[in-house]
């Protein structure tokens, strides 16, 4: 084992909050969490922990999701959904090959949508239904409302992918505390100790996706240096590289999508086969009768599918660059993904990084794993002992210039929570406004990064071309999400606008989908409210009594006066029915704790400068 | 943003004013705050709590990034002294540099030309040298000679450098693709 985290001393153990982490995996998902302080994926009744990521659409509201869907998959292509993390946050155009999906894709607002029999269904809304699917097995398991949860997502998912993700989280009703990178995840969940300090590499070859990660753990810090991949690589185009393969040898073309389905099956089975055995049998009848029979040994299947091995290395490559590494510089490289279990990926790996990869952990559920303690931590149920994730943005944020060029306003690998400004000027004579593009990528031209939002900042004070001063923030928060200001600064009128890039869902709409699912019953939507603010005021009143508690001397006599009325207001509150009430009481105790929350911050702050060491980091 | 904002990023850091640095104060200083605002932190605390602790990460990161690069460390310890460094204007430069710049880049060009990610290897490690060099005369002029005109020059050029530096990295990655 190469780290292990122990659970802090002995204290006074406040009322555990119900946490998970899930992995929302392109060809299964799953959930785990922390229980008696043991790490632990959570099963289905039958005892199976991964899901598929599969969902069928049955009409008339009816939906499969996982074991079940996957079954119905050959002989409902159409409105069963496979992989569909692939198309999380894309557009139609974004889908270079569709390459035999079957699915009756549709233009949507940002993205792509599909036609089935119950209607045009999102990805989003997809995603959705596994997760509503482990939402219910944990509540299940673990008897209880769900304080949070930690979703992973690849490292070098974008922007558009992100906000998707956390959408489908939301529509699931489930409470993000974070999203996590996957990679990231995985290093937690290897944990670390004083013989695991130094800079790892996590490979992670998941179903769809490939990240590369290079972090370098001291006591107690994981800091991620570089992060670099490709959103459309995985485990996917091995069996597609095998489909491809029986095709030629079998003459084929043209096969109907259930067929299609089939022997894709079939090729994923074989492959799978192959890292266990040297050479695996096809043998399958299609629906016209004919029958499709071919030996694959491993070695042409690494043959078939060295490209792909290859193309995995060019980011591991440009992410040691990044971090100004080289390969000696690597202690371990850790393995993360079902994917990484085919033989031709560790030789090649061992190869690059001239070591034996470290794969001690499950690569299928390393990932939850690491989300679940992650969860576990952010909930607030380990006090002290804690270790500390310190991760970056993997692609650069950017502006359109003049000539559409792109300016990079935060650089890919910049350590997040990030704010970066930036001043632009009027070029006109008396231009009251001025349009702002947000793009992401590495390209020069704007035309060849991806667009994140357009919009205009309008209330200009009419002046001289260059005379105007406005100043673009950006800042991503802690989930890698990008808040984008604009406002001119020489008039004293501010003008100002917040963007929420197109292709995420408004507010508005997820509440709309959210109260869509809930159309046939009306008290079921009260109640769920009630049951939401009443977890919500829990959790105020919990944090606001446990801040009381630690720094209550900070506090003047009256001030203290103030905030025990209002906790007392937003307990009598609770103790009803009313929604409202308990929003209003929690908004008011929110508003009168803004003081206080500032001095503990304060506090805190001279506390870590004056040589109050935290244990955890021994520095 | 509260009444603990300090004055610059040395006094955030509890670091003297000069160029020349203890990196492992920096660090250790650097994870000691983040540990406590980050807003992993605050996940389970009020939304407040939440906002505060996301501006002081942010603020922390911000500080940490500007101090930990020497480039980034000279620029702000000469905004401090009120010395603008006009990297967008002013391009003056001895010839002598200038000429070597022409030769930096046709070697790299060459490089390119030639596909050879060895020469290219060897330009980034006389780069560094002569980026260490640079970085070592900011030094002596920021912190001992208190030049801080003269030292608008250095960075300068230490600019050009790390343009060309970044330009490197760009090579190796065309040959790579």
């Amino acid at each position: 084992m190469l780290l292990q985290i122990s659970e802090p001393g002995a204290g006074v153990k406040p009322q555990r909050r119900l946490a998970v982490g899930i992995d929302l995996g392109t060809t299964h998902s799953l959930v785990a969490t922390v229980r008696d302080e043991q790490t632990v994926v959570l099963g289905d009744a039958q005892g199976r922990v991964l899901l598929p990521s599969v969902v069928r659409y049955l009409g008339a509201g009816a939906i499969e999701v996982g074991y079940e869907a996957k079954a119905r998959q050959a002989e409902d292509p159409e409105n069963t959904f496979v992989s569909v993390k692939r198309y999380m946050g894309r557009g139609l155009g974004d889908l270079a090959s569709h390459h035999g999906a079957p699915y009756r894709f549709v233009e949507g607002e940002g993205m792509v949508q599909f036609d089935t029999r119950a209607g045009r269904i999102s990805p989003v809304q997809v995603s959705a239904e596994i997760l509503k699917v482990l939402r219910d097995r944990a509540v299940a398991e673990l008897g209880g409302e769900l304080a949070g949860a930690v979703i992973t997502v690849p490292a070098y998912f974008d922007e558009a992918q992100r906000q998707a993700t956390k959408d489908a989280a939301k529509l699931a009703g489930l409470e993000v505390f974070r999203l996590l990178n996957e990679p990231t995840a995985a290093a937690v969940a290897y944990g670390l100790d004083n013989a695991a300090e130094g800079v790892y590499a996590v490979y992670d070859l998941g179903g769809g996706t490939f990240d590369i990660s290079v972090l370098k753990l001291t006591r107690g810090v994981f800091e991620v240096l570089a992060t670099n991949g490709d959103p459309a690589l995985g485990g996917d185009d091995f069996d597609r590289a095998v489909y491809d393969w029986l095709l030629a040898q079998s003459g084929l073309n043209g096969l109907s999508s259930s067929d299609a389905s089939l022997l894709l099956t079939a090729s994923r089975a074989a492959k799978e086969r192959l890292s266990e055995q040297t050479e695996a049998t096809v043998d399958t009848v299609l629906s016209d009768g004919s029958r499709i029979v071919a030996t694959l040994s491993r070695d042409t299947f690494a043959e078939l599918t060295a490209g792909l091995v290859k193309k995995t290395l060019t980011p591991v490559r440009k992410a040691l660059r990044d971090a100004g590494l080289a390969i000696d510089d690597i202690k371990g490289v850790v393995l993360v993904g079902g994917a990484t279990r085919m033989p031709c990926i560790r030789e090649a790996v061992a190869e690059f990084f001239q070591q034996t990869p470290l794969t001690d952990l499950d690569p299928d559920k390393v990932v939850a794993l690491g989300a679940a303690m992650q969860a576990n931590l952010l909930a607030g149920n380990r006090a002290g002992g804690d270790w500390l994730l310190l991760d970056v943005i993997p692609l650069s944020l950017g502006i359109e210039t003049l000539g559409g060029l792109c300016e990079k306003i935060v650089p890919r690998n910049t350590t997040i929570p990030v704010a970066r400004a930036q001043e632009f000027t009027t070029w006109k004579d008396g231009q009251t406004a001025m349009s702002i593009h947000v793009v992401q990528g590495e390209r020069e031209l704007v035309s060849e990064c991806r667009s994140l939002a357009r919009f205009e900042l309008r209330g200009i004070p009419p002046m001289v071309a260059g005379a105007a001063r406005i100043r673009v923030t950006y800042q991503v928060d802690a989930d890698g999400l990008l808040n984008v200001t604009a406002a001119e600064q020489t008039s004293g009128v501010e003008a100002r606008i917040e963007v929420k890039p197109s292709y995420g869902l408004s507010d508005a709409e997820v509440a709309r989908m959210i109260e869509d699912s809930y159309l046939h019953a009306r008290d079921d939507l009260e109640a769920r409210r009630l049951q939401e603010q009443k977890v919500e005021a829990a959790r105020l009143i919990e944090a606001t009594e446990s801040a009381l508690t630690e720094d209550g001397g900070l506090l003047t006599e009256q001030e203290l006066e103030v905030l025990v009325k209002g906790l007392q207001v937003l307990k009598g509150a609770m103790e009803g029915s009313d929604w409202q009430a308990i929003k209003n009481a929690a908004d008011a105790l929110n508003e009168a704790s803004t003081e206080f929350a500032g001095r503990r911050m304060d506090h805190s702050i001279k506390a870590a400068l004056t040589g109050q060491k935290l244990e955890s980091l021994g520095v | 943003m509260s009444e603990m904002a300090p004055r610059n990023y040395f006094e955030f850091f509890q670091l003297p004013e000069m160029f020349r640095l203890d990196q492992s104060v920096l660090d250790s200083h650097y994870l000691e705050l983040q540990a406590r605002v980050h807003p992993d932190k605050a996940a389970h605390l009020s939304d407040v709590e939440k906002r505060l602790s996301l501006q002081w990460a942010t603020f922390a990161n911000e500080a940490y990034q500007t101090l930990k690069r020497p480039l980034e460390r000279a620029r702000y310890l000469l905004r401090i002294h009120g010395v603008d460094t006009r990297e967008e204007d002013n391009t003056a430069m001895p010839a002598e540099f200038l000429l070597e710049q022409i030769e930096w880049r046709e070697e790299m060009q060459d490089a390119i030309a030639g596909r050879s990610e060895a020469a290219l290897d060897r330009l980034g490690f006389r780069l560094k040298k002569e980026m260490d060099h640079l970085i070592e005369s900011l030094g002596a002029m920021l912190d001992v000679q208190q030049s801080h005109p003269d030292a608008a020059v250095l960075v300068r050029q230490l600019a050009f450098l790390e343009k060309l530096k970044r330009d490197l990295d760009q090579a190796h990655a065309l040959l790579e693709d």
